[in-house]
């Protein structure tokens, strides 16, 4: 102790040890790829002063199926799927802006069911992405039961896309000119119904176990502070930049489909730290299940997939009787549509934030770029400074109010 | 109201800086005065946020890569683009100093086209793999690229090997030749030049030639049936009728053991 003073004091210089001091150094350790916590299959090189992070470099990359590579070899049509499994928590987010990328080329307008279907179902698809991430975050920080209480509101989300498109997870479901196909009046009850009954119920059980939580506050609150400054320079986006205290939401400031017809908050955090990010989500489930139910109220009846047959193809019905929907629907789903030449950038509020689609169109039927621009890149980027001072176990906790999913990251 | 009007960039564009056409909003901007431009756009114009660097690959320009810069304003809730031009040895000076995001974008669009980029201190790799060689966007790379990985029982480890197709690559063109395909249909070539022997493509067998078949050695020929099966009628035949002057025949007699016979 008296040593110590005397460094403070500077009677003793720390930096020339003599003889009888212990010298200590920093030493860095490797955290990932296979780790629970690394949230799939993220490397970090840490750098720790005891159990200090000092200093944080992310290997990336692991996941790297080289997708946008594999678009540029693929019709328009047959390139959506694999927007599915870029972020595949969150598959009709990512679907969303590509289609409203390509229909931007195209200039293309959807039936009013169609964009209503695709504001509900891009909102149910919020819903289940937050109950992933905010499974487990508390999980990443020693809670366990919320998990498990919200991967049953998961499941429950699973089984709706599943009716609506034959799909769990990688649905297939978005169109470019609207959805693929009108869903059953019993599924909008159904799920209806979930809304008003289960979804709180299970819902706010769980969160009333971690919000208020000591050991949850514990581990959350002041750690990994972000300003408003630090949010606008890292590109941050989505819930990361709300709970930095910037009301910056897609939905509200540049709206698509229908999200200007539809009434809803957008939660702003205060402190910018984890526990804000935390609520931040928490409060955006609230009001996903309250655009939700809006759509139910409004959603029109008519056709949910453009009536150009140059871009979507004819009924089945409609091909047994007519040779130009035969026609038609043998040229698009072989050669597929030409997209004008052009580029655009069409961006959307998915679920962990910003996701981009930059589309460079040479006027044939593949696309002749499309970049994907991932929301992780910038988060995970941030990881550095935002761990820095910070003890090793917050790292964790960090990561997971950064939702991060590698599928979308790697690409 | 930024789209339609133009006036407000009067003051940006210079020497060096052009209005790109396109829907969007997009500027071309010569490498030098790209971070003069990106800066006043930021200060000036209020276009704080960076969101995307995205590059492209234009083999037939003679600066062939292009790097795009997707800037977003949230004050006036707008989205512009900058595009500037490059090659594979020319770099692009980095704006990481302006925004510190463009580190991982930059090292991106380092690793999948090969765009140098002058000023960033960590212009490592970062999608593709430790020890990759090579820049997979590019338009010339192919898309099975040229190494395959696998888990070596005898090395126990994961080696390298390069690629092999177990079926041709195959990549589908759908263009219709009468709405401006710009490649050769198969057969046009012959009319122009006297046709290469082509090599056979795998999975159809080589047909041999009749002189290449060897003899098959004949074997002992099987009875023949005595009655082929026709499609004949017994009406068209009398099959079965008794013929005009044959009486009631005498039953044939069996074919009798003898001891030969069962030997």
């Amino acid at each position: 102790m008296a040593e110590y003073l005397e460094e403070i004091a500077g009677v003793i210089d720390g930096d020339k040890p003599e003889v009888g001091d212990t010298e200590i150094q920093n030493y860095t350790i490797n955290f990932g790829p296979q780790h629970p916590a690394a949230h799939g299959v993220l490397r970090l090189v840490l750098e720790l002063d005891g159990e200090i992070v000092e200093r944080v470099d992310p290997h990336i990359g692991l996941l790297h199926r080289g997708t946008e590579k594999l678009i540029e070899y693929k019709t328009y049509t047959q390139a959506l799927p694999y927007f599915d499994r870029f972020d595949y928590c969150s598959p009709l987010g990512m679907e969303h802006s590509y289609v409203l990328a390509v229909e931007k080329l195209l200039d293309l307008e959807v039936p009013l069911r169609g964009q209503y279907l695709r504001v509900f179902f891009a909102e149910l698809t919020r819903i289940c992405n937050h109950m992933l991430n905010l499974g487990s975050h508390v999980m990443d920080v020693g809670a366990m039961t919320p998990n498990l209480w919200m991967f049953e509101i998961r499941e429950d989300c699973l089984n709706f896309f599943e009716r609506a498109s034959g799909a769990r997870m990688h649905s297939n479901y978005f169109r470019v000119g609207g959805v693929r196909q009108d869903v059953p009046l019993k599924l909008l009850t159904d799920i209806g119904e979930w809304l008003d009954t289960r979804l709180p119920q299970l819902f706010e059980d769980a969160i009333s176990l971690v919000a208020e939580n000591r050991i949850f506050k514990q581990r959350n609150v002041d750690i990994a502070v972000v300003s408003r400054d630090d949010a606008i320079k890292w590109g941050f986006s989505g819930p990361m930049i709300r709970a930095a205290g910037i009301p910056w939401d897609l939905r509200k400031s540049q709206p698509y489909d229908v999200y200007d017809r539809i009434d809803f908050d957008i939660p702003v955090g205060t402190r910018g730290d984890c526990y804000d990010r935390f609520m931040v989500r928490v409060e955006e489930v609230r009001q996903s299940a309250r655009i939700m139910k809006q759509c139910l109220q409004d959603m029109p009846e008519g056709p949910v997939l453009t009536l150009d047959r140059k871009v979507a193809p004819p009924k089945r019905g409609e091909m047994k009787q007519s040779m130009e929907a035969l026609i038609h629907h043998f040229k698009l789903f072989t050669e597929g549509y030409h997209v004008p030449a052009g580029e655009v950038y069409v961006a959307t509020e998915s679920p962990k934030g910003e996701f981009g689609v930059y589309l460079v169109s040479d006027g044939t039927n593949k696309p002749y770029r499309c970049k994907v621009r991932p929301t992780a890149f910038s988060h995970l980027q941030a990881m550095d400074f935002m761990s820095r001072g910070h003890m090793l176990a917050d790292t964790t906790a960090i990561l997971g109010a950064m939702d991060i999913v590698f599928g979308e990251c790697d690409r | 109201m930024i789209d339609r009007d133009e006036a407000i960039w009067a003051p940006l564009l210079a020497e060096g800086v052009t209005r790109r056409p396109g829907v969007e909003v997009a500027f071309n901007v010569t490498r030098e005065k790209l971070i003069e431009t990106l800066d006043r756009l930021r200060v000036e114009f209020e276009y704080q946020q960076l969101m995307e660097i995205a590059g492209a690959d234009y083999p037939e320009r003679a600066e062939r890569f292009e790097v795009v810069y997707c800037l977003l304003s949230l004050t006036k809730n707008h989205r512009i683009r900058v595009h500037v031009s490059t090659d594979e040895v020319q770099p692009v000076p980095s704006v990481t100093h302006i925004w510190p995001v463009a580190g991982w974008l930059e090292r991106e669009v380092y690793d999948m086209y090969g765009v140098l980029f002058d000023g960033n201190t960590d212009l490592r790799r970062i999608l593709t793999d430790y020890g990759f060689v090579g820049h997979p966007l590019r338009k010339d790379f192919p898309q099975t690229g040229y190494v395959e990985l696998r888990y070596s029982e005898e090395a126990k480890r994961v080696v390298y090997e390069p690629v092999k197709l177990a079926q041709d690559f195959r990549s589908f063109d759908f263009l219709s030749p009468w709405e401006g395909a710009q490649y050769v249909l198969p057969g046009d070539e012959k009319a122009a030049t006297p046709p290469a022997p082509q090599p056979e493509a795998k999975g159809a067998p080589t047909p041999l030639k009749a002189e290449e078949i060897a003899p098959v050695t004949p074997k002992p020929a099987k009875a023949k049936v005595a009655k082929p099966k026709t499609s004949d009628s017994t009406a068209d035949t009398g099959a079965g009728k008794a013929g005009p002057s044959d009486g009631p025949k005498p039953r044939k007699p069996r074919a009798k053991k003898t001891p030969e016979g069962n030997a």
